[in-house]
């Protein structure tokens, strides 16, 4: 356990070192929050109370969705992109060596890296645009608590699809077609697109049930108190995906690390 | 100067050509990128046409009127995209230092940044651009003249120009401070998003800030509103639509200025 831990916080002061780049991004999440809140405003002000969220719902979900897209990893991250890169470079046999559990070790890595971005990526953006604008936040501390279990449970989510995409390179040689899919739908189905209270009919009840709406619509709906079904029903669909994909991370570790002959090996 | 001037699109073209002869090695994997990458920038206006599932117009915009915003901003960002966009990874290369062998090569080192790692995938977002062009122009009733048809192809050009110039910018700003390329996203991706909604909705501040201080408003807006017989924002004239090609020389003179200011500042890492 304390080596995972010690994994995480090198992580962690590892991103903290590209403080221009932190900076410049956080100032790029802002100028994109401001141009979805003018959209949202006009797109509410013409149908007020569209999709069961109110003018401060609406405003509130831009800057966490700006906040959450970096830490969170909708359009993957350094870490699990360095991971498949090792896979296809055949460098992976170095962390097949390390007495630890593959899927641990670049657990550990992510949950630094996102806490990290969490904290600059997620604070700074939110922070701007509660300056400017009337936004919600939870209001008791059972909130908070639910709010934090969310995001957690989101990272979790998100990594098991990262992970599981930069596997694929033990089977397949060239994953650019994979990451592309990969991206595509996550844009789609996380709610990065439009949030997706708003999707129309079927294609609604199909989004909110794929594990991308766990990594981002349900963690705000959580933090909005919009949860359909409540929070804790939230929690449990997040908690179910999880225990299906990280069954599915697992299975494809061994099998990968059993079977597969590592490139240049 | 003037000859090397002349000399420039063909050096150009052969540091392109190399790209895309290497990117067609596997054809298979070039067109399922070319797809996806049309797929993935075609996103945007699937928000749209959600939106217009509850709405029926969008700050005075109808549905085909709000494709032919989409489809001229993402059509001009598609374009610098394409031949400029490779320019943001100067900072990375100033970086590791692998700048300096750009400074000994008989070429510019403007246009080996600029082709550096030349994309033709990123055809998909121009490409699907017009297909929702030709969508909006199907459902729109524009009394087309010749001189109509020239002004929108002289203002997507101008428009492409002005984006390559917010390009040029961003990377010029990196030899500044190296680490910023994410910086000049919020005027390119940033301004694509933008241009892609009609400005006004955005409120008068931000249509002076784009009319005035990063001229964004000249990529599209404008000369789609000249081309929708539109009123233009603040009481300005409705033939500011004409201006983009001035707009984009005026850029283009700030980027290079910038880019060279850049150039004569630049340091190695010396190793």
């Amino acid at each position: 356990m304390g080596v995972y831990w010690a994994i995480a916080v090198r992580s962690f002061r590892r991103f903290a070192t590209y403080r221009i780049a932190t900076v410049s991004g956080t100032f790029t999440n802002s100028v994109f929050g401001f141009i979805l809140c003018g959209i949202y405003l006009t797109l509410w002000h013409e149908r007020p109370g569209l999709g069961g969220y109110d003018v401060d719902d609406a405003l509130t979900f831009v800057w966490l969705q700006q906040g959450l897209l970096m830490s969170v990893g909708i359009w993957g991250a350094t870490t699990t992109s360095e991971l498949g890169e090792r896979v296809r470079s055949g460098e992976i046999a170095v962390d097949l060596y390390r007495p630890t559990h593959l899927l641990l070790w670049w657990l550990s890595v992510d949950l630094g890296r996102a806490l990290f971005q969490l904290l600059a990526r997620g604070g700074v953006p939110l922070l701007v645009g509660a300056l400017v604008f009337d936004l919600k936040f939870p209001s008791t501390p059972m909130a908070w608590l639910a709010v934090a279990a969310g995001v957690f449970l989101a990272i979790l989510i998100s990594f098991a699809i990262r992970y599981l995409v930069a596997l694929s390179g033990f089977w397949i040689t060239d994953t650019r077609g994979m990451e592309q899919l990969a991206l595509v739908l996550a844009t789609f189905f996380s709610g990065m697109v439009l949030p997706l209270v708003v999707f129309p009919g079927w294609i609604g009840q199909v989004a909110r049930a794929t594990p991308w709406a766990a990594t981002m619509q349900v963690p705000i709906d959580i933090w909005l108190g919009r949860s359909p079904g409540g929070t804790g029903s939230a929690l449990l669909f997040q908690l179910g995906w999880i225990a299906v994909l990280f069954l599915f991370a697992l299975l494809v570790t061994s099998v990968a690390t059993r079977k597969v002959v590592i490139q240049g090996g | 100067m003037v000859e090397r001037v002349l000399q420039a699109p063909s050096q150009y073209w052969m540091l392109i050509m190399m790209w895309v002869r290497s990117s067609m090695a596997y054809p298979a994997s070039f067109f399922l990128m070319l797809f996806s990458s049309m797929v993935l920038t075609v996103m945007d206006f699937v928000a749209i046409v959600l939106m217009f599932s509850h709405i029926s117009s969008f700050g005075g915009f109808s549905l085909p009127e709000m494709g032919l915003l989409y489809a001229t901003a993402s059509m001009t960002l598609g374009i610098a995209d394409l031949f400029t966009g490779s320019i943001e990874r100067v900072g990375e290369r100033i970086r590791t230092g692998t700048f300096d062998a750009y400074l000994i090569r008989p070429v510019p080192a403007f246009l080996q940044t600029a082709a550096d790692g030349f994309a033709l995938r990123r055809l998909g977002r121009p490409v699907q651009a017009l297909v929702v062009m030709v969508f909006a122009f199907s459902r729109l009733d524009v009394d087309w003249t010749v001189a109509r048809g020239i002004m929108l192809g002289v203002s997507i050009v101008a428009g492409s120009v002005i984006f390559g110039a917010i390009f040029v910018l961003g990377a010029a700003f990196q030899f500044v401070s190296v680490d910023s390329a994410e910086l000049a996203n919020s005027f390119t991706y940033g301004g694509q998003t933008l241009t892609q909604y009609p400005l006004a909705v955005f409120g008068k501040e931000i249509v002076r800030a784009v009319t005035f201080v990063v001229p964004l408003a000249f990529v599209n807006y404008y000369p789609v509103l000249f081309l929708l017989g539109k009123p233009a924002p603040l009481g300005l004239p409705s033939w500011i639509g004409l201006l983009s090609p001035l707009v984009a020389v005026v850029m283009v003179a700030l980027a290079s200025l910038a880019w060279r200011g850049g150039l004569r500042r630049y340091r190695s890492t010396g190793s």
